[in-house]
């Protein structure tokens, strides 16, 4: 067993983040990530990150476009605190050396991002992920911070109350993938989980195959609810072939959207008929399918992405990545011709609850970055927001975990009496195909235990299940389960939805389920058996995905990057309020909870969103 | 569990070096690698052209070893035939047979975009990114393996211990003492100082150099370039003070760092992002003399 104060799962943006400042509140920190460092996916990120730094901009300037990103589902206190504390969090990179684009006068470059009101989007090329994923990696190295790296998380040590709001936790179990040893990392203060999204529910994707979902569905298991997980964002700019990314920048660059015949469309049909290619990525991710939908697609699959005429130079000194990517991954050289480009599975808005502190509702576990939802984003994320939210709430994760004080909560976490329950038929029972060994989960069906207890129980139960997957020598193969997951949610839980697709898709993922109760692993091997780990991450992604599609089909309404063909329209006297689904009293349940409109100075009314 | 490859990368296409002035006056990094993309493009699509590899299989050969499980504790290779689509990458195509054929096939990759630096093999005779490298360049059967030079711990896995332990090495951290007041204020860099360092930023812990240098793959301790490259990163920043230059340069100039580097190029050849690292190692050395520090 290990034993520190902090265990951060995950060491991407957030994570990273989260270690420096538990270290700097002087915690004995430890982070255990499945990948080095290095190689998480925060490093693919490209634009840039959003932080109000110069004259003109301020930081309820960059609140108000939040706001009204997020089609009015975000929380006003976590917003304000992601608008007030980034231009700080971004010059701290700064001084940890973090190398950003210069303007003449050696000041950060920003430049536009869709949904902005102000440049306000602070970058390093076309790679400022990369750059930020290497600078604060550099800094856990200085701080001499532990790394458990290539050691898998499993399973959360949460104690058994009935109650998730009653629940702490003591650790994680994870397996070292180069030897197959199981161990419990026990934290003495707190977890902070920074695992990232879960892209691979999709098919096309531009999340890395890394981004499975785990946090999230560890989280979910043990008790704590997944907020809104129905807003899944799609990138209008992806690579057919691939799903690589081709960043926001090129758009913000003056790149150009055209159809197959040549029409500017997102003007020609009015999609956005004053921000055109900068409108919300909802926006024209919708506009490109339209226009494929309605035959003006080129090769009836995608859109054209020209910027052949920002020149060579401009190109060259702000998107040279993006002509790498497009050469080597779809075989076009951007100088010449424009680019293929089509809507791709990018973001998920959703996740683990948090209040602005990182805390969950279960004691002594926190989360931060893309698996948390402390609930920035609301319905739809802006571009260059989601990296300002690593290291402004990574940190106060971080800190707080560490026993750091920052004040009371204003956002309220964890099932209470006076939150709203749902009343959807469903389609099926979700979950029921119970696929946890018995007394492992913490469903309030099992024995409360001490810490250690907790810990070493969840170990075993860990053990347990490994040595069942690999002592199996026959049944299904998790790619098989995986592979019709992924084409279930990209079918039914695209960009476009309607009541019967969602339907079938929360079907099939019911039939994953299934097939999941007879999952074994071919590789016997205990070293280095990604074999075993994909089995695991599937069946992360198996409740993940059907958490995604549940929220799906309760939200009847059309609000950000949630479209529902039967509900055209943003429904605010119903539906300002949070999807929440639990896996807890014994059952997976849906609830909901108010949004918060009300900020600090000023109350946040909802607006039609027109660009 | 150590089955060493020993096995040299072939030799590399451009023999001769060009001098550092050659180098000076020729096209960027960037430029020459957009120039060869043009080329093998139009390659590309000139065979597309007569309809080569669609709708056909791509032969694979993949090195396999595994020190626990009996019939694979001796390394072999196993012939894959994968269908070929086009646009395919060697990553695509051992995920293909992976995924189709053998689910105990074991690698590295995450990313698929050139980012994350995790599945660096040795195709064909040549460290190259697996998610990179298009199989319609190759000549067949293709042929992946482990990178050379790092000990295997299964399949296509190598250890990086030794690489990261390098990487540590060098003090990996911007250490500029001089920072500005106020919180909200930068610390200036020109324009013309972010460019000089920005290649040398691009490194993505591939493993890749190392792994194809002949003095690292002799000398256990030498740096090696992806480490130097790393420090000069820093070494270079001109927000850094000089007396940390000179902290930076001494690391560099020890016994094995700079000097054991014998211009053999076969680094920047491999490098998937473009490094120009042999000429980075150069300049070094030329930093280190020009600030008079010992030649041990
Ligand atoms: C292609 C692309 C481009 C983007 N561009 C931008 C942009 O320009 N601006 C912007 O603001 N946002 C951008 N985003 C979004 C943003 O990059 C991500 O939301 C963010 O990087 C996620 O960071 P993270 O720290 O939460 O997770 P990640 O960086 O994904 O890190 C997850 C970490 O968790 C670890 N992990 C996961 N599961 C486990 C487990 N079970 N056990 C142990 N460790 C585990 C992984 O090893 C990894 O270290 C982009 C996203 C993509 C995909
Ligand atoms: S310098 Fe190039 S080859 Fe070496 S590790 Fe970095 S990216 Fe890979
Ligand atoms: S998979 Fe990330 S570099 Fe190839």
């Amino acid at each position: 067993m290990y034993e520190h104060d902090v265990i951060v799962v995950g060491a991407g943006g957030a994570g990273l983040r989260a270690a420096v400042a538990a270290h700097e509140a002087g915690a004995d920190v430890a982070m255990v990530t499945k990948l080095h460092p290095v190689r998480s996916h925060t490093g693919a990120a490209e634009g840039g990150i959003n932080a109000a730094l110069r004259e003109g901009d301020d930081w309820e300037l960059h609140a108000y476009d939040t706001m009204k990103g997020s089609d009015y589902l975000g929380d006003a206190p976590a917003v304000e605190t992601l608008a007030k504390d980034a231009p700080e969090e971004t010059i701290n990179l700064e001084h940890w050396g973090m190398p950003f684009s210069r303007e003449e006068d050696g000041t950060v470059s920003q430049r536009p991002f869709g949904g902005l009101s102000f440049p306000r989007t602070t970058y390093a090329g076309a790679e400022t992920g990369h750059h930020l994923l290497h600078t604060m990696y550099e800094q856990v190295v200085k701080r001499g911070i532990e790394v458990y790296d290539e050691w898998f998380v499993t399973q959360l040590a949460v104690t058994d109350e009935p109650d998730p709001n009653d629940r702490t936790c003591h650790g994680v179990v994870a397996y070292d993938v180069q030897t197959g040893k199981i161990e419990g990392f026990k934290a003495r203060k707190g977890v902070v989980l920074a695992t990232g999204g879960p892209g691979q529910a999709f098919d096309h994707t531009t999340n890395a195959v890394s981004c499975t979902g785990d946090g999230q569905a560890m989280a979910y298991r043990a008790g704590a609810p997944l907020e809104d997980m129905e807003f899944i964002q799609f990138h209008p700019t992806s690579l057919p072939s691939t799903g690589v990314l081709i960043s926001e920048g090129v758009r913000g660059e003056g790149g150009i959207l055209y159809n197959n015949e040549g029409e500017r469309f997102m003007f020609e049909y009015g999609y956005a008929n004053n921000s055109g290619e900068l409108a919300s990525r909802d926006v024209v991710a919708r506009a490109e399918l339209t226009e494929v939908n309605e035959g003006r697609g080129v090769k009836d699959e995608y859109v054209h992405l020209d910027m052949r005429h920002l020149g060579e130079e401009r190109i060259m000194d702000r998107l040279e990545n993006i002509l790498h990517l497009a050469e080597d991954f779809e075989g076009v050289d951007g100088l010449v011709e424009p680019m293929p480009v089509k809507p791709g599975q990018h973001y998920a808005m959703g996740g683990i609850e948090t209040d602005e502190n990182g805390a969950t509702c279960i004691d002594g576990l926190y989360a931060a970055g893309e698996c948390a939802c402390v609930s920035v984003h609301g319905g739809n994320r802006l571009g260059g927001n989601a990296l300002p939210e690593l290291i402004v709430f990574g940190k106060r994760a971080g800190y707080h975990a560490a026993g750091g004080d920052l004040g009371e909560a204003e956002i309220e976490t964890g099932y209470a009496d006076d939150v709203e329950d749902d009343d959807t038929d469903l389609p099926i029972t979700p979950g029921e195909a119970g696929i946890e060994p018995e007394g492992v989960a913490a469903d309030g069906s099992g024995q409360v235990a001490d810490a250690k207890g907790t810990l070493e129980r969840a170990v075993e139960a860990e053990r347990e299940r490994v040595d069942h997957l690999l002592e199996k020598d026959d049944g299904v193969q998790h790619s098989e389960i995986r592979s019709k997951l992924q084409q279930a949610m990209t079918d039914y839980v695209n960009v476009f939805r309607t009541e019967e697709g969602v339907k079938k898709a929360l079907k099939i993922i019911r039939e994953c389920r299934q097939e999941y109760q007879d999952v074994y692993v071919d590789d016997p091997s205990r070293t280095f058996n990604t074999d075993l780990q994909h089995t695991i991450e599937t069946r992360n992604l198996i409740d993940v995905a059907e958490t995604i599609a549940l929220g799906a089909l309760v939200r009847d309404e059309f609000r950000g990057a949630h479209w529902r063909k039967e509900h055209q329209e943003r429904k605010d006297d119903e539906w300002l309020k949070h999807t929440l689904i639990s896996w807890d009293r014994g059952k997976p349940s849906v609830w909901y909870r108010p949004v918060i409109l009300e900020g600090e100075e000023k109350t946040y009314e909802p607006k039609v969103r027109s660009y | 569990m150590s089955t060493q490859q020993q096995k040299q990368p072939d030799e590399p296409e451009t023999q001769e070096a060009p001098t550092d002035q050659e180098m000076k006056a020729e096209a960027s990094p960037q430029q020459k690698r957009l120039q060869r993309k043009r080329e093998q493009q139009s390659a590309r699509e000139a065979s597309a052209d007569e309809g080569e590899l669609e709708g056909e299989t791509v032969h694979l050969k993949v090195f396999r070893y595994d020190p626990e499980v009996a019939d694979k504790q001796e390394p072999r290779f196993d012939d894959f035939h994968v269908p070929f689509e086009k646009g395919m990458t060697v990553l695509d195509a051992v995920m293909y047979a992976r995924d189709h054929f053998d689910s105990s096939l074991t690698f590295r990759h995450s990313c698929r975009q050139a980012v994350c630096g995790s599945d660096a093999f040795f195709v064909n005779g040549k460290q190259r990114l697996g998610c990179k490298t298009q199989i319609s360049e190759l000549s067949q059967p293709v042929r992946v393996e482990p990178l050379p030079h790092q000990e295997v711990v299964k399949d296509l896995v190598v250890d990086m211990d030794h690489f990261y332990e390098q990487m540590h090495a060098v003090e990996p951290y911007f250490q500029s003492e001089d920072l500005p007041q106020g919180e909200l204020e930068e610390q200036r860099q020109s324009r013309e100082n972010r460019e000089k360092i920005k290649m040398s930023s691009r490194c993505i812990w591939c493993g890749a150099c190392m792994s194809s240098c002949n003095i690292a793959a002799g000398d256990n301790q030498y740096l090696g370039p992806a480490a130097i490259n790393k420090a000069y990163k820093f070494a270079m920043d001109d927000r850094e003070e000089d007396e940390i230059k000179e902290h930076r340069l001494r690391i560099l100039e020890q016994e094995h760092g700079v000097w054991r580097c014998q211009t053999q190029f076969s680094c920047t050849e491999v490098c998937p992002k473009d490094i120009p690292l042999t000429e980075h190692i150069q300049e070094l050395k030329r930093e280190a003399v020009k600030k008079n520090l010992k030649f041990w």
